[in-house]
């Protein structure tokens, strides 16, 4: 089932309701306003606190850190691609290695880019994040737990990459389930003892799927959802790892850097466990619909079920 | 301007030099070209046009100043130094282990920086953040932020004047150090930046060309600049790399150079 509200329209009713109690909350633009709705929404309310500097990414990312000096908390959006590879100098200078509290939302993940196709579709955006340091990166999987999300981004200081579905995500959380909603803390969906799936974003609710599927064929898999991927939640790894024995991640992302690296690189330190990867294999993007491309990249709830059968049996 | 403060503003400017000489030979290479090109400009802010205080040096209506052009830390220590913002005996400590000085400016080492930067292009964006934040909330504060012709290579500077232009910001004075000179060679023959006032023209700034090193002009500019309203100031500083050492004016690869302490000691009277 998919969620009522878009993901878009959660951040900017999100970031309405906390500016009734903050002033520094302001959103940065360049010229896509109208794809994250911000003119719609969260300008309509607050006019006085919406940039648009145009299409000029490296130029949007140094006004925000210059206004965070200022004391402002700045939100810069663009697609995925352009929040980040685009402006990644500014995005480490001028925003993490000045230490400014800049929130950067790439939009459009992975396949979810669609018919924008390869120059817009970005499966590298969260490996280059994780490398600067200090950058907190998050893929919020519904409404309810990016509703939950926010707040926390806005009230930490320094930089958070947030890598945002567009639209109505497939709804696999509530509100009252996400009342304990830490970021870092990976948001557990369902318990099991064969293998750990560890999902993000639009492969989450996959995940859940690929579970039922593996229950008919007498595998018991737990499903955990990790939507912060830096800092990762060692301790959730390696209890799966230790309980379950087995690792599956699934990302809509390259597995170069991706998640299936940041599970990877706590399991070789903590508890050694099989860790099969579900995600993009080092590919560009293409134009497609999310169920082409999904296929094509070998993202399926299929591929996850196969996946986790690897997993069991190298154990 | 009456007389006395001329002579007192042009004998800060000399000693600031003299700072930065022994700072840089100290360690004994640095970046001393573009140092002392901007230190006019730099003395005419601090010492006369700018408000700002050592003594609050966070204080919310301040003046900011940001290096865009961040190899020329240097300068701006030698110019936070005097004015008290650290104690005097870090002008030893330059990009030695574990410094508050690096060569390019880092506000969260230096009091009294106001932007870190050194990626060039970057810090001109941020003086346009910090100009777009301060009219947000009536901060009364003026945002200098100086760039090199060098660094006008880069596209950011263009995208950020040109918002800078659009949208009016009058709060902002940028300060172009045009010394002609860039690390492999002359501007002109690397990627020309003139005509220079007419690009800036172009982009709706107030542009004015000053003698760089007549710190009086400099300071008349900065009055008009800030009481032109409705565009963003571009001073254009006629610079010479390198200005008010022997050993650096006008020679051609004085960028980045080494400094012996028999040379810091000779240009500036100094004694060991």
């Amino acid at each position: 089932m998919k969620d009522e509200l878009e993901m878009r329209r959660v951040l900017n009713d999100t970031l309405i309701e906390l500016s009734k109690t903050n002033d520094k909350i302001v959103v940065i633009e360049s010229d896509l306003q109208s794809c994250h709705l911000t003119n719609k929404f969260f300008g309509k309310e607050y006019p006085d606190r919406v940039i648009n500097v145009g299409i000029a990414e490296a130029n949007m990312i140094g006004v925000a850190a210059g206004m965070s000096t200022m004391g402002k908390i700045p939100f810069a959006l663009s697609f995925g691609p352009f929040a980040t590879r685009r402006c990644y100098d500014q995005i480490f200078i001028s925003v993490a290695y000045a230490k400014q509290n800049v929130k950067i939302v790439g939009s459009d993940p992975g396949v979810t880019a669609e018919a924008n196709g390869g120059t817009h579709m970005p499966f590298e955006d969260m490996a280059i994040m994780r490398a600067v340091p200090t950058m907190i990166c998050f893929e919020p999987t519904d409404a309810a737990q990016f509703k939950a999300a926010i707040p926390q981004i806005v009230e930490h200081y320094g930089p958070v990459y947030i890598r945002m579905f567009r639209k109505q995500a497939e709804q696999v959380f509530c509100d009252e389930c996400m009342k304990d909603f830490k970021l870092g803390k990976a948001s557990k969906v369902k318990d099991g003892k064969d293998v750990t799936i560890f999902a993000s974003g639009i492969m989450v609710s996959r995940a859940v799927e690929a579970a039922e599927l593996l229950k008919a064929e007498g595998i018991d898999a737990a499903v955990s959802n990790l939507h912060t991927w830096k800092p990762i939640d060692e301790e959730a790894i390696e209890e799966a790892a230790k309980k379950t024995g087995a690792i599956v991640t699934a990302e809509n992302h390259n597995i170069i850097g991706g998640l299936y690296s940041a599970v990877a690189e706590v399991v070789a330190k903590k508890c050694l466990v099989p860790v099969e990867a579900v995600g993009v294999n080092d590919e560009f993007g293409q134009v497609g619909k999310n169920p082409y491309l999904s296929e094509v990249y070998h993202l399926t709830t299929a591929d996850i079920v196969a996946a986790a059968k690897k997993a069991v049996s190298r154990k | 301007m009456d007389k006395e403060k001329l002579a007192f503003l042009e004998a800060k400017a000399k000693k600031l030099r003299y700072d930065v000489i022994e700072m840089i030979g100290h360690f004994g290479v640095g970046h001393i070209g573009g140092c002392m090109s901007v230190m006019d400009a730099l003395t005419a802010i601090y010492y006369d046009k700018g408000n700002m205080d050592a003594k609050d040096p966070k204080k919310v209506d301040r003046d900011r100043v940001v290096m865009s052009k961040g190899h020329a830390g240097p300068a701006m220590y030698a110019v936070l130094r005097d004015k008290g913002y650290f104690p005097e005996d870090w002008i030893t400590t330059l990009n030695k282990n574990g410094t508050n000085l690096p060569s390019h400016c880092d506000m969260n080492k230096t009091p009294g920086i106001d932007m870190t930067a050194g990626s060039l292009g970057q810090g001109i964006s941020c003086a346009v953040g910090m100009a777009i934040a301060a009219k947000m909330d009536n901060n009364p504060a003026t945002i200098y932020c100086f760039i090199g012709d060098g660094e006008s290579d880069e596209g950011q500077v263009w995208e950020a004047s040109m918002y800078a232009g659009s949208h009016k910001l009058d709060n902002l004075i940028l300060l172009l150090d045009y010394n002609k000179m860039q690390l492999d060679g002359p501007v002109s023959v690397i990627n020309e930046l003139a005509p220079v006032a007419d690009k800036w023209e172009a982009f709706n700034f107030f542009v004015q060309v000053v003698p760089g090193h007549n710190i009086e002009a400099i300071c008349e500019a900065i009055d008009k600049a800030k009481a032109n309203k409705g565009k963003p100031s571009m001073i254009v500083l006629d610079t010479i790399k390198g200005y008010g050492a022997s050993f650096t004016e006008g020679v051609a690869n004085c960028h980045s150079m080494s400094i012996t302490e028999e040379m810091w000691r000779k240009e500036t009277g100094r004694d060991a």
